[in-house]
C-alpha cells in the first residue's frame, strides 16, 4: 500500500517546511504518497489549501536525490498564460532556498522563439506552458526525445479546463503523452466540483475501458464556512436591468470598512459601469482600480501588483480574476448582479481570505428582482457546497482534426495506433472508428464527397500505410493555427490626438470589438478602460480616441462573458417561489412583490409551467416562466414563434432572459385557447424539436457562428493575424458564404456536424430545452390575464434593452432602408 | 415576422431600375445587371476555381463553388432570355489552373453558350482567356459611350464595372448586417461579385468610396429575395 508520507519528505524539505513555521499538509503528504506510488491523482481543494505546492512536492523531493537528472522531469500546465510565469516565479524561491539544482522555466506564446527552440533542444526539468504549447511540443519531431524521460503532468484549474474545447485538446495532448512517456504520471489540481469522477476519467487513459485516477479531496470541514449574505439595500430593488446602480452607495461603504475589496460582475461593460459609479462616489479618494479581459496586459499587471503591495481598497473585476494567482489580501468579495451558478460563486468567494482556517466574507448585490431569488438559492447552495458546473463533455471533432493533422506533422504515424490513442482521453473515448476516419479524411483533404482535392492532400499515406503531413508549408500553417480560442476581431484602441485631421496615436488601453468600433462615428464618447473617450477615427487597424468629459458615453457591449443561469439555481428559485414560508427571508419589497403575484395570477408549482397571456398597447402578450436561462429561452422563442405564425396568431418578436420570455403578437392567443384547450399543450410538445428546430437551424446566425469557430479550429480556413489583411486590402472571405454553400452541397459534411453539435451545446442549450419540455408536459398552468402581472413586469421592461428576436435579418435592412429613403431621401428619387 | 404586405412596402422583390448613359439598366436581386435595350446581361467576378485555388495551398474550401456559381449563372439566363452576356472580369479564379477550374463545369459552361453569345472579358485574376466559347475583349462600348470593363477608369466614360467586390453595412435593429451591394453613381455601375464563395470589400473603404460622391451615390444591397435602396451617406 501507500508508504508513509513522512518517511518521504526528505530532512532538507522537512527542515525547509519548519523553517517557515510550516508543517506538511494532509494532502500534500498523500501526493507524494501517491507518486511514491506511481499513481495517476485528482486533488480537489478549495482555494488556499497550498494545492500547487502539493502538486510539486514530490516532483522536488525527486529532483533533490543524489544525481541529477537531466532533461524534462515535469510538465505543469495551466490555462492561463500568466498563472505559468506565476508559478514559475513562485518556485525559485523553495529551490533555491533548499538549493536544488534544476532549472524551472516558463514556455507561452510569449516566450520568444529563440527560447522555445532551446527549450526543445535542452528541456529545463520543470517547465510550466499552456494547452497550446503543449500540442506544439508534442507536433515537434523532437517530441519522442524531449518527453522521453517526462516522470510527472500537473494539470492545474482542471475544472475550468476539461468543460471545453481547450479541454479536448489537451486531452488529446495528454493521450499523446502516455505514448511518448508511458511512465509518468498526471496530477489533476481542481476546486470542489460536483462529480469529481469526471475529472478523474480525464486525467487516465480510457482506451481500455473505464478507469480512474485516485482521488484526494481535502475535506469541506478542513474549511471555514463563508459569511455569505445578501448586501442589504435601503434603496428600491428595480424591477428589471443589471446595472446595480442603486447599490453603488452602500458598494462604496463597504469598501471603506475593509482592507481590499474584490467587486466581481458578470460582463465587462458592468464592470466599466460600477467603475465609473464607484468613481462618481469616490469623495474618500479610495483607490479602486479596474480589471478585465479587454484592458491591455501591461495595464492588468500593473493592477495586480498594486493589489499584491496593498497599493488599492478595491478592484472591480470579470472572470478575469475568477482563477488563479493570490493577488494580495483580499477580506471582502462583493459580487454584482446574479452569480448565474453555485460553483462560480463558490470560487469567487475563494478570493478572499486565502486561507483555509478563516471564513471568507462575501456580500452579494442583486441588481434586480428575480436576481434576489437567483442570490439567495445561490446562497443556500453555496452553504450546503453544492456545486453545479459541468465537467463532461463530448470531444469536438474540429478539435480532433487539428490534433490529428498535427500528430503527422510530429512524426508518421499508424492510423490504427492513433485511433487507440485518441480514444485514450476521456471526451473521445466512445469515438467510433467510422467518425475518427472521416475526422482523417477531413483533414488529409476537407472530406469532401465530391473529391476533387486529391493531388492537394496535406496528409499523404506513406509505402507501409502511415499518415505523414505533405510538406513542410501544410507543417508550418498548422503550427500558426494551434489551438481552440477564436476571437472576434479585436483592434487596439489607444490615446492620441485629432489636430488638423491627421489622427496620431499614443499610449495603448486594451482592444474593443472590431464590430463596436465600426458602429462609431467621430465625435462619439464611450467609456473604456474606466474613462470616458472620444473617438476620433481609425488608423491601420488602431481606434484612435482623446479624453474628454461628454454626457451619457456609450458602453461598449462584449460578445462574451454573459454564462445562463444554472439549472440547478434554476430548480432552487422555482422551488422557491411555490413555497411562500420561505419569503421571508427575501428582502420585504420582494416577498410583496411576490404575494401581490399569488393574487393577481399566481405562482407555479415547483415543477409547473405558468403561462400569462393579456392585451397591452393594442398587442396580445404571452409570457411564460421556465427559469432554464437565456440561451434555452432564446432557442425557445426561436422555436414558439415559427410555430405562433403558423397558428396564424402573427408574432411580432421576443424577449428573453435568464428567467422568463415574452411573446407579442397581433391575435389574441386567449381566445384560441378557450376555443381549444389543448392548444398551449400542443404549442409547447417537445415536437419542436423536430422539423421546426431543422428549418430554423439552417438559417440560423447562432449555426453560422458556431460554424465558423469549427471552420478556424478545424483548419479548413486559416486564421487572420492582425497586419495580414492590409496586404489583401481587406476582402475578407466570408465564412457564411462557406457555410452557405457546403450546406447546400453536402449538408452532413462533418464540419457542420461539427457545428451543429456546438451550436446545440453551447449557443442554443438544447439539452436543456429539451429537459424542459419533457418536465412540463401536461403541467401547463395558463392564467389569462386583462393586464400585465407583477411576475411579467421585469421581463416586458426587458423590450428595448435586451435584443428583440424573431425578426428576420433581411426585412430588419429592408425596414431600416426605407427608415433612410424617407429621411434622407427626395433627393434621391429612383430613376 | 411581418406579413408579406410589409414586407413588400419596403422591399424590392423586383428588380431596381437605374438610369446610365441612356439605358436603362434592371439591377437583378440575384446580383447580375439587365439592359433591357441591349437585351444584355452582365455579371462580374465569378471567380470559377477559388475553392480548387484555396485547396492548392492547403485550404480546403468546399469543391462546390464553381457548380454553385454556374448553376445560378444558368437559372438567370434560363429566366432573362439575354443575347449577351458580358462575364465582366475575373471569371477564373487563378490563371494557372484555368482547365482544372473549369473541368468540373464543363457542362454548364456547353450549356451556356448554347443558350447565349458569350463576352468574356479579361481581368486580373485572368488576362488569357483564350480557349473559352464566345470571344475574347478586353473592354466593349455600347451606344451611348457606356463601357463595359472589368477595373474602374477614370476616363470620364459612363462605365459599368466589377472588380471591387462590393459589400454594404447597415446598422438595425436586428444587429449590424453586411450584404453584398451594387453601387450607383451618376456615371458609374459597380456590380457585387457574382461567385457564390467571393468575399467583399466594405463601400467605405477608400477604393469604392473614392468612386462615388456620397451626395449623387446610391448602394442597393443583395437581401435573400431582393435589394434594398439606400443612400449612399448611409453606409459609406
Amino acid at each position: 500500500m501507500v508508504p508513509p508520507a513522512d518517511s518521504l519528505l526528505p530532512t532538507r524539505f522537512a527542515d525547509w517546511f519548519s523553517g517557515r513555521g510550516w508543517s506538511l499538509r494532509w494532502h500534500q503528504a498523500q501526493l507524494l504518497a501517491r507518486a511514491s506510488a506511481r499513481r495517476s491523482t485528482l486533488l480537489i481543494a478549495p482555494t488556499g489549501a497550498g494545492k500547487t505546492l502539493a502538486g510539486f512536492l514530490p516532483t522536488l523531493v525527486d529532483l533533490s536525490g543524489p544525481g541529477s537528472i537531466e532533461g524534462l522531469h515535469t510538465l505543469y500546465i495551466s490555462p492561463l498564460k500568466a498563472l505559468a510565469v506565476d508559478i514559475a516565479r513562485n518556485l525559485e524561491e523553495p529551490v533555491a532556498e533548499m538549493g536544488l539544482l534544476l532549472r524551472v522555466e516558463a514556455r507561452t506564446g510569449d516566450t520568444p522563439a529563440a527560447r522555445r527552440q532551446r527549450q526543445m533542444r535542452q528541456p529545463p526539468q520543470i517547465l510550466l506552458t499552456t494547452p497550446e504549447q503543449v500540442a506544439l511540443m508534442i507536433a515537434n519531431p523532437e517530441a519522442r526525445k524531449v518527453f522521453a524521460g517526462l516522470r510527472q503532468i500537473i494539470v492545474d484549474e482542471l475544472h475550468a479546463l476539461a468543460p471545453g474545447k481547450r479541454g479536448d485538446l489537451l486531452a488529446l495532448g495528454l493521450a499523446r503523452l502516455r505514448v511518448l512517456a508511458p511512465q509518468a504520471i498526471t496530477f489533476g489540481l481542481s476546486a470542489t466540483v460536483a462529480e469529481p469522477d469526471n475529472l478523474r476519467r480525464w486525467l487516465v487513459d480510457q482506451a481500455g475501458g473505464v478507469a480512474m485516477a485516485d482521488l484526494v479531496e481535502v475535506p469541506r470541514s478542513l474549511a471555514a464556512p463563508a459569511d455569505l449574505r445578501l448586501l442589504e439595500t435601503e434603496e428600491r430593488l428595480p424591477w428589471a436591468g443589471h446595472s446595480a446602480q442603486h447599490a453603488m452607495a452602500e458598494i462604496y461603504r463597504e469598501i471603506g470598512r475593509h482592507r481590499l475589496t474584490l467587486v466581481f460582475v458578470n460582463t465587462r461593460m458592468q464592470a466599466e459601469f460600477v467603475f465609473q459609479a464607484l468613481w462618481g462616489l469616490n469623495e474618500e479618494n479610495r483607490r479602486i482600480a479596474l480589471h478585465h479581459g479587454s484592458l491591455d496586459v501591461g495595464q492588468r499587471r500593473k493592477v495586480e501588483a498594486a493589489m499584491a503591495s496593498g497599493g488599492l481598497d478595491a478592484v472591480v473585476c470579470t472572470s478575469t480574476l475568477d482563477l488563479g494567482i493570490d493577488w494580495g489580501d483580499v477580506d471582502l468579495v462583493i459580487n454584482v448582479g446574479a452569480p448565474k451558478g453555485a460553483s462560480r460563486l463558490l470560487q469567487r468567494i475563494g478570493r478572499a481570505n486565502h486561507r483555509l482556517d478563516q471564513p471568507s466574507k462575501a456580500y452579494l448585490v442583486p441588481s434586480n428582482r428575480f436576481e434576489v431569488l437567483e442570490c439567495h438559492a445561490a446562497i443556500e447552495a453555496a452553504r450546503a457546497g453544492e456545486q453545479d458546473a459541468v465537467t463532461s463533455r463530448e470531444g469536438a471533432l474540429d478539435v480532433l482534426a487539428q490534433h490529428c493533422l498535427g500528430m503527422t506533422v510530429a512524426e508518421p504515424v499508424d492510423p490504427e495506433a492513433l485511433y487507440r490513442e485518441v480514444t485514450g482521453a476521456a471526451p473521445y473515448a466512445a469515438l467510433e472508428r467510422e467518425a475518427f476516419d472521416r475526422v482523417i479524411r477531413f483533414a488529409t483533404d476537407g472530406g469532401y464527397a465530391l473529391r476533387a482535392y486529391d493531388r492537394f492532400a496535406k496528409i499523404r499515406r506513406d509505402g507501409e500505410g502511415r499518415l505523414r503531413v505533405a510538406n513542410a508549408r501544410i507543417a508550418q500553417a498548422y503550427r500558426m493555427n494551434v489551438g481552440t480560442i477564436v476571437e472576434s476581431t479585436m483592434l487596439k484602441v489607444h490615446l492620441g490626438s485629432a489636430k488638423g485631421g491627421a489622427l496620431r496615436y499614443g499610449r495603448l488601453l486594451g482592444e474593443i470589438e472590431e464590430y463596436f468600433a465600426e458602429g462609431l462615428t467621430a465625435g462619439d464618447t464611450f467609456v473604456f478602460a474606466g474613462e470616458v473617450l472620444r473617438f476620433e477615427g481609425i488608423v491601420e487597424d488602431r481606434v484612435v480616441t482623446t479624453r474628454t468629459q461628454g454626457k451619457d458615453p456609450m458602453i461598449p457591449s462584449y460578445n462574451g462573458g454573459k454564462f445562463p443561469l444554472s439549472t440547478h439555481l434554476a430548480a432552487r428559485v422555482r422551488s422557491m417561489l411555490a413555497d411562500p414560508d420561505t419569503w421571508q427571508a427575501l428582502p420585504g419589497q420582494v416577498s410583496s412583490w411576490l404575494a401581490l403575484q399569488q393574487g393577481k395570477s399566481a405562482l407555479p408549482g415547483p415543477e409547473d409551467l405558468l403561462v400569462e397571456t393579456f392585451p397591452r398597447g393594442g398587442r396580445y402578450y404571452l409570457a411564460a416562466f421556465p427559469f432554464e436561462g437565456r440561451l434555452a429561452h432564446q432557442t425557445l422563442g426561436m422555436l414558439l414563434t415559427r410555430r405562433l405564425e403558423r397558428a396564424g396568431l402573427q408574432p411580432l418578436g421576443f424577449v428573453a432572459n435568464d428567467y422568463a420570455i415574452a411573446i407579442w403578437m397581433l391575435r389574441d392567443p386567449s381566445i384560441r385557447v378557450a376555443a381549444e384547450p389543448e392548444f398551449l399543450d400542443r404549442l409547447w410538445d417537445p415536437d419542436m424539436l423536430g422539423d421546426d428546430l431543422e428549418e430554423w437551424l439552417n438559417e440560423s446566425a447562432l449555426m453560422k457562428r458556431s460554424f465558423r469557430a469549427c471552420a478556424v479550429i478545424a483548419g479548413l480556413i486559416e486564421r487572420r493575424f492582425p497586419g495580414m489583411e492590409k496586404k489583401a486590402r481587406a476582402v475578407t472571405m466570408s465564412t457564411d458564404l462557406i457555410f452557405d454553400v457546403l450546406r447546400k452541397h453536402e449538408p452532413d459534411h462533418i464540419l457542420l456536424q461539427a457545428a451543429r453539435a456546438d451550436a446545440a451545446t453551447g449557443l442554443m442549450d438544447l439539452r436543456r430545452l429539451s429537459d424542459l419540455l419533457m418536465r412540463i408536459r401536461g403541467r401547463i398552468v395558463h392564467h389569462d390575464l386583462e393586464r400585465v402581472s407583477p411576475l411579467s413586469v421585469p421581463i416586458l421592461l426587458e423590450i428595448g434593452k435586451e435584443p428583440v428576436y424573431g425578426e428576420a435579418r433581411d426585412q430588419a435592412i429592408a425596414d431600416e432602408a426605407a427608415r433612410l429613403l424617407d429621411e434622407m431621401g427626395e433627393a434621391f428619387g429612383t430613376a | 415576422m411581418r406579413q408579406s404586405a410589409q414586407l413588400n412596402d419596403a422591399r424590392r422583390a423586383v428588380p431596381a431600375r437605374i438610369l446610365l448613359a441612356g439605358h436603362e439598366v434592371l439591377l437583378l436581386p440575384a446580383g447580375a445587371a439587365y439592359l433591357q435595350d441591349e437585351r444584355l446581361l452582365v455579371v462580374a467576378d465569378l471567380h470559377l476555381g477559388k475553392g480548387l485555388a484555396y485547396a492548392s495551398r492547403g485550404q480546403m474550401l468546399p469543391p462546390y463553388d464553381s457548380l454553385e456559381t454556374m448553376r445560378r449563372l444558368l437559372a438567370l439566363v434560363r429566366h432573362w432570355q439575354p443575347g449577351r452576356l458580358v462575364l465582366l472580369g475575373d471569371s477564373i479564379h487563378r490563371q494557372t489552373l484555368m482547365e482544372a477550374s473549369l473541368a468540373p463545369v464543363a457542362g454548364e459552361l456547353d450549356e451556356l453558350a448554347r443558350m447565349v453569345e458569350l463576352i468574356w472579358i479579361a481581368g486580373n485574376h485572368d488576362p488569357d482567356l483564350s480557349g473559352l466559347p464566345g470571344a475574347v475583349a478586353g473592354e466593349i462600348e455600347l451606344p451611348g459611350a457606356l463601357r463595359l470593363r472589368h477595373e474602374p477608369a477614370t476616363d470620364g466614360h459612363a462605365e459599368i464595372v466589377g472588380h471591387l467586390h462590393p459589400a454594404a453595412r447597415l446598422p438595425t435593429r436586428a444587429g449590424r448586417q453586411r450584404r453584398r451591394c451594387f453601387v450607383a453613381g451618376e456615371n458609374r455601375l459597380l456590380l457585387p461579385a457574382f461567385g457564390a464563395l467571393t468575399g467583399a470589400l466594405c463601400v467605405s473603404d477608400p477604393a469604392i468610396a473614392g468612386l462615388f460622391p456620397v451626395g449623387r451615390s446610391r448602394v442597393f444591397l443583395m437581401l435573400g429575395e431582393g435589394l434594398a435602396e439606400l443612400p449612399m451617406a448611409a453606409v459609406a
